[in-house]
């Protein structure tokens, strides 16, 4: 017992006193002297629309980062399990992304979406399409953007996990389906799907934690801008925190984060038990 | 029909796999050609894969830049000393936490999985507090008690799991044959656990190597920076970027961590799904 004594000192404490900061005025000043002020903090949130804005751009990211990661890693997870070529090369790509610094990832893409010399531009260019567009410097294409590069970093971790799934499937299965008749698609939905339906909401409820809490990558990229597009919740109570100096306020908005990603994990992570219970009763009928 | 449209599909997951090798190599390939580009080709209108010259100097340029070899060592520095805090504390703690059961397990591996959706803003807040009332915040000590906070919850998780893998039976049977409870621990417990051990100890070097937000907070003095601030810095200033060096030390800088990935790959997915699935 003794042993876990550490871990309340280290990791318990710190994280409570978070929380309890949220509740105070304290500010980033020489001589710290805060009060509790109650729930004022909260109730300041509520009416600042710059928080607000912060929080939509943050959930914008993380949805269509966590989606099109799911998409991309489901797709080239199925052709690495169909027994192609490249195999090996492609295994060892889809592996780096994922080891990487998120600093490096962020100068590497700034070179890419480089105005001038970046081979993006470049290839429309070539393309005979407009070649002189700001990717992370225009209104319009800055969100986009980083997601992109969001997608390109969290995907290869999703990939080797869902073909972690796939190879667990009997292939038994897929045969009785296409003796059964069912064409590929069919068997995508019939098969694949259900049976990597408990990975899929594992590591899609992490992703999105992980995305909606990210920092590094986008700070790096855009540090929020242009005009706020890309300030994400992080970098926001970041700058109030340290720029600001409003160290209870940006508490206070780390805890709202805190209970709106735990509230939708639980409403998302509900909905596909009870699916699965619903799943298990149909096929308890059947048999 | 059907046979002509089975004949497309492989010629159609070629293409598709050919989309995917691009997006995920295409910019790793760009980040080493302009590592070994010119400074007058990188800035030119003229954008190619491979350099018209090789040139190789950015890496010695970027080893004697000011700041970047010394970071690495900070860098280095933190990486080990937090590694061997977080495994020195969570050691004992997994063990207990595995072969416990009933509320304090329960409370115990509830505990790992909230701080996980924790917000960093949250945990540098206090800790910025209790740091500088002591005096660690612009210090390397202080940033190694960070990361060691940090990366101890995901590295109770992976050690629990290794700890839970091993058999109660063994060690009952070792104490049948006379042994107490450390000799117990250290024949049978201690060998079965070294390669968690070792795997938990890579995982928290290379979060805390590849670590940017609690330094970007903490440290102010250049002569503290960490690798991932000092590279940040090079990208600040409008345009007046050595874009080559900075390439080179990027590239450099990435190296630990492939290690790392490549030899722990499929460990780390089944721990963190077996781990998913059980909780």
């Amino acid at each position: 017992m003794p042993s876990l004594l550490p871990i309340l000192v280290l990791s318990v404490a710190p994280l409570l006193m978070g929380v309890l900061l949220a509740f105070t005025d304290a500010e980033l000043v020489r001589s710290p002297d805060y009060q509790f002020v109650g729930v004022d903090n909260f109730t300041r949130l509520m009416g600042s629309s710059f928080f607000w804005d912060s929080f939509r751009i943050g959930m914008t990211w993380a949805v269509s980062v966590t989606l099109l990661q799911l998409v991309a890693a489901l797709g080239l997870a199925q052709l690495l399990n169909s027994g192609l070529r490249l195999q090996a090369l492609t295994r060892v790509l889809a592996l780096i992304p994922w080891a990487m610094p998120p600093v490096v990832v962020a100068i590497m893409w700034k070179m890419i979406y480089s105005p001038n010399a970046g081979p993006l531009n470049a290839f429309l260019g070539s393309l005979g399409l407009p070649d002189d567009i700001n990717w992370l410097a225009d209104f319009s294409t800055a969100l986009p953007a980083v997601i992109v590069v969001g997608v390109w970093v969290g995907m290869p971790q999703t990939t080797v996990t869902l073909l972690a799934g796939l190879q667990q499937i009997p292939d038994e299965l897929h045969e009785a389906a296409a003796i059964d008749g069912a064409g590929a698609w069919r068997r995508f939905t019939a098969v694949t799907l259900p049976s990597l339906r408990p990975i899929v909401t594992s590591i899609t409820s992490l992703n999105f934690i992980w995305n909606f809490n990210s920092f590094s990558l986008v700070y790096v990229l855009t540090e929020g801008g242009p005009g706020g597009r890309t300030m994400l919740p992080m970098l926001f109570t970041y700058l109030e925190a340290f720029k600001n100096r409003n160290i209870g306020y940006a508490a206070a908005m780390g805890v709202v984060l805190v209970v709106v990603v735990v509230a939708l994990l639980a409403v998302y992570l509900r909905s596909q038990l009870r699916d699965d219970r619903f799943e298990t009763k149909k096929k308890g009928g059947l048999s | 029909m059907r046979v002509f449209a089975q004949q497309l599909v492989r010629p159609a997951q070629y293409v598709a796999l050919a989309g995917y090798i691009l997006f995920l190599g295409f910019p790793l390939l760009w980040l080493v050609s302009a590592s070994v580009k010119s400074s007058a080709e990188l800035n030119s209108l003229v954008v190619n894969l491979l350099p018209q010259e090789w040139h190789w100097a950015n890496y010695s340029e970027a080893l004697a830049r000011q700041g970047l070899v010394s970071s690495a060592g900070n860098s280095a520095m933190v990486a080990l000393a937090s590694t061997a805090l977080v495994i020195l504390i969570a050691l004992p703690a997994s063990y207990v936490l595995a072969r416990l059961k009933g509320t304090i397990r329960v409370a115990g591996v509830g505990w790992i999985l909230v701080s996980q959706v924790f917000p960093v803003i949250l945990v540098i807040l206090p800790l910025f507090l209790i740091l500088r009332t002591i005096g660690l915040t612009d210090s390397l000590v202080g940033l190694t008690l960070v990361h060691t906070t940090y990366t101890m919850p995901f590295a109770l998780w992976m050690l629990q799991g290794y700890v839970a893998a091993i058999p109660v039976d063994l060690e009952e049977a070792g104490a049948m044959d006379g042994g107490n409870r450390l000799v117990v621990l250290r024949r049978i417990v201690f060998p079965l656990l070294a390669p968690g051990v070792v795997a938990t100890a890579m995982f928290s070097f290379v979060s805390s190597w590849n670590e940017f937000f609690f330094a970007l907070v903490l440290l102010q003095s250049p002569e503290n920076y960490t690798l991932p601030i000092t590279l940040s810095t090079f990208i600040g200033g409008e345009g007046k970027v050595a874009l080559g060096p900075l390439a080179a030390g990027s590239v450099l800088a990435a190296i630990p961590s492939i290690v790392f990935f490549s030899i722990m790959q499929k460990k780390l997915t089944g721990g963190l799904m077996a781990g998913a699935v059980k909780g």
